[in-house]
């Protein structure tokens, strides 16, 4: 889905807690997200730093729109 | 024992009535074999008869297919085949149409078909699910090896041989699976493959994943401040109740959902019903998939201009890929339309 928008010129930042499958499928502007049922949250983390952690994820999100794309732009979340 | 009758499907060309500009020309049945069907004849030798050829014209076949087809199947219906063999037709397309559709009709009457095309004939895609496809080459120089191909397999289907897979005999893979017992169980197999991959040798895989086209890159946007932005999900997302009915796996549609005015999404009025995982976090706080809070913040702090009223919907789970192409292309025209310049997609 995220390819057919690009396709059309519109910039999609994926965030996904699977990087290698948007990765193998072609996916062009990937962030890593902590897991697969809560991507941009972490339900282990208090109520304030979960909410800081999602605003992290959204903002590197963002810098992806704003990035020149030559092959796949990749931002892996580090650490547990 | 009696030799199989087959019947030979071939274009306007092939069946020397004309090139292009006969290529409106309406079908017609001619007993025995002629043109391509000569060589089919020998290539058949004493195993198969070249009954009837039936011919078309490529444009008639394709623009009036509803005739084309009944046509067909009255010829079928006259001459009773054992086997239809259809082409080759290389990479022409009409023709490959053509060849498809006298195939899926002899199925449709219980006659087995084959047909030889190019790999890359537009007719492969929509036929090869529902018919043998022998490969050919591009061009017309291997006539007899793209016909020994095809006829071999014509023999076996008409005599009832059981078909192994598209590796082993020589045809278009057609995108089915069958089940078979296996002479090991997976570990085994598994341990094994692994094993020949270590020591680089050759193996196949059992389950070959698909290759993916790439898309170039969209270009940056070169102002997020003064852009506008929209949120689409496969997170399955959807206001609390499901009042569409979106499905929980093997989704066929995509909903629209209003977020105009709403700081956040509330545990109150969304839920996931997405069925690949425990949705019981998300449920407690939707913004766990879908970030509306944050960039709510994000969009009263300036760093883009707007967040698009639309929250766009789908569950990702056993999703077909014809699907997820059609929803990112549905989603697409809308962003287009409503001016939405950057997408943040979340996938779950």
């Amino acid at each position: 889905m995220a390819k057919e928008i690009e396709r059309r010129g519109i910039p999609v930042a994926l965030i996904s807690a699977i990087a290698p499958l948007p990765i193998a499928v072609g996916a062009n502007r990937i962030i890593g997200g902590r897991a697969i049922p809560h991507p941009v949250g972490d339900p282990a983390l208090p109520a304030d730093e979960e909410r800081a952690f999602r605003k992290m994820l959204v903002s590197r999100a963002l810098d992806t729109l704003t990035a020149e794309v030559q092959d796949q732009l990749v931002l892996p979340l580090e650490g547990p | 024992m009696s030799k199989t009758r087959v019947v030979h499907y071939i274009n306007q060309f092939f069946a020397g009535i004309g090139g292009e500009d006969q290529a409106d020309v309406g079908p017609g049945v001619v007993e025995g074999p002629k043109g391509p069907g000569l060589v089919l004849q020998k290539v058949l030798e004493g195993a198969g008869e070249v009954v009837a050829t039936i011919y078309c014209g490529d444009n008639y076949a394709n623009e009036f297919e509803e005739k084309a087809r009944d046509a067909f199947a009255e010829y079928l219906s006259r001459y009773q085949p054992d086997v239809v063999l259809a082409g080759p037709a290389f990479t022409s397309g009409r023709y490959g149409m053509a060849c498809g559709l006298v195939c899926a009709v002899a199925r449709e009457l219980g006659i087995p078909a084959v047909s030889a095309m190019h790999p890359e004939n537009p007719a492969v895609e929509l036929y090869r699910s529902r018919i043998y496809i022998a490969p050919t080459a591009a061009t017309t120089a291997e006539m007899l090896d793209s016909i020994s191909r095809a006829s071999t397999l014509a023999l076996k289907l008409a005599g009832d041989q059981p078909i192994g897979s598209a590796a082993e005999e020589d045809y278009l893979p057609r995108g089915l699976r069958y089940s078979r017992v296996a002479s090991d169980d997976v570990g085994v197999r598994t341990v094994e493959m692994l094993m020949k991959r270590l020591r680089g040798e050759a193996f196949d895989t059992e389950w070959p994943v698909p290759s993916y086209d790439r898309v170039p890159p969209a270009p940056p946007l070169e102002a997020l401040g003064q852009s506008t932005l929209a949120i689409v999900t496969s997170g399955g997302v959807v206001p609390k109740g499901n009042r569409d009915g979106l499905q929980s796996a093997r989704a066929t549609r995509w909903y629209a959902y209003s977020i105009a005015g709403q700081a956040s999404l509330s545990a109150e009025d969304w839920e996931s019903i997405h069925g690949g995982f425990d949705t019981a976090h998300a449920n407690r706080d939707p913004n766990r998939i879908v970030p509306l809070d944050v960039l709510r913040e994000f969009e009263a702090s300036g760093a883009f201009a707007r967040l698009a009223d639309t929250l766009y919907v789908t569950t990702g789970n056993q999703s077909g890929l014809e699907n997820a192409i059609r929803f990112g292309e549905e989603i697409a025209d809308e962003l287009v339309k409503t001016g939405v310049e950057g997408v943040i997609f979340v996938a779950t």
